[in-house]
């Protein structure tokens, strides 16, 4: 391993130190924060896989009924019967932070544009079919678990970036960062040594020729 | 509080139903039209946006771009003509990307 270029001195000395002090202990926090987010991620991911095969199949179930309400009706009486909804949906947003990593919470509100809407259907019953209203009916149902798989998989995607980033600081820190500084340190203190010794060997010679004279 | 919006982009026969629910649909069947469509809507306060897979295939880039924010959250949905996989690809990749090998479909794969 290469060590850092630096003047072998007592004062290099004392900073390195100090700095492999603290690399020692952010890994060790990074490397706690890994295992925590991996334990998380597991957690979440299996019920992100759950979810979307669960949804995936609800959804194409209701397409496969609105598929069905197309083919009896004419495309433009069926365009015209969901023209104008009664309800709007829209989304609170809030966030949670999980080890660092803002994940989004979404909540479903439902609002109708009319106070006394009796129905979620938008239309009058006389000239659209009964299939249409299972369908509209099966879609109402799949959007729920829609909207709470699209916050699972998102965390999960935020999550697996963190993990990621996570990953390789500590494997900086672990495999290049400390080392380097270990052995930089190492050098200096052989060098201080070296000097000293050198420093040893010339007094005891300088005292053996003042001794001889 | 502050509402966001949903948005479905797809081929029309497909998210049509969603309309009557009273979510925004914006129907196409050209990739680059949706990946416009998507830019947009990312301005425009949608905090969860549904493409087909069969758009969403060729939309890597777009999917990419929004991948580490935290709105709008872009998730692929299977249309009338079933699934493609790609969606379950997704998390496949998002563990792989996480762990480093696949844990949870190791039956499956290889």
């Amino acid at each position: 391993m290469a060590i850092l270029r630096v003047n072998p001195t007592r004062m290099e000395l004392t900073r390195l130190k100090k700095r492999l002090k603290t690399a020692q202990r952010g890994h060790k926090l990074l490397k706690d924060k890994q295992d925590e987010l991996m334990k998380k991620f597991i957690e979440l991911v299996k019920k992100n896989k759950e979810l979307r095969e669960n949804v995936e199949k609800e959804l194409t179930q209701a397409f496969k009924d609105f598929l069905i309400a197309r083919a009896v009706m004419s495309s433009e009486v069926l365009e015209e019967a969901i023209m104008y909804p009664t309800q709007r949906i829209s989304l609170e947003l809030g966030t949670k932070n999980i080890m660092s990593v803002n994940s989004p919470i979404f909540k479903l509100v439902k609002q109708s544009s009319e106070d006394n809407a009796a129905t979620m259907y938008p239309y009058g019953f006389a000239s659209t079919s009964g299939e249409l209203d299972s369908a509209i009916f099966s879609l109402q149902g799949v959007v729920e678990k829609l909207i709470e798989l699209a916050q699972v998989e998102k965390t999960c995607q935020l999550m697996a970036n963190e993990i990621e980033k996570t990953r390789r600081r500590v494997n900086a820190l672990e495999y290049v960062m400390i080392p380097q500084l270990v052995e930089t340190v190492k050098y200096i203190t052989m060098k201080l040594d070296e000097n000293e010794r050198g420093n040893r060997v010339r007094l005891m010679k300088v005292k053996d020729m003042v001794q001889g004279q | 509080m502050f509402m966001y919006k949903i948005g479905v982009i797809g081929d029309k026969d497909s998210i049509l139903g969603f309309k009557a629910l009273g979510i925004s649909v914006f129907p196409t069947a050209d990739y680059r039209e949706a990946h416009k469509t998507v830019l947009k809507l990312a301005k425009d306060n949608y905090a969860v946006i549904f493409v087909t897979e069969q758009l969403a295939k060729d939309m890597d880039e777009t999917f990419d771009t929004f991948k580490d924010q935290l709105t709008p959250a872009l998730i692929m949905i299977p249309n009338n003509r079933g699934t493609l996989g790609l969606g379950i690809q997704g998390v496949k990749q998002s563990v792989e990307k996480a762990i480093g090998a696949d844990i949870l479909f190791g039956k499956e794969g290889r």
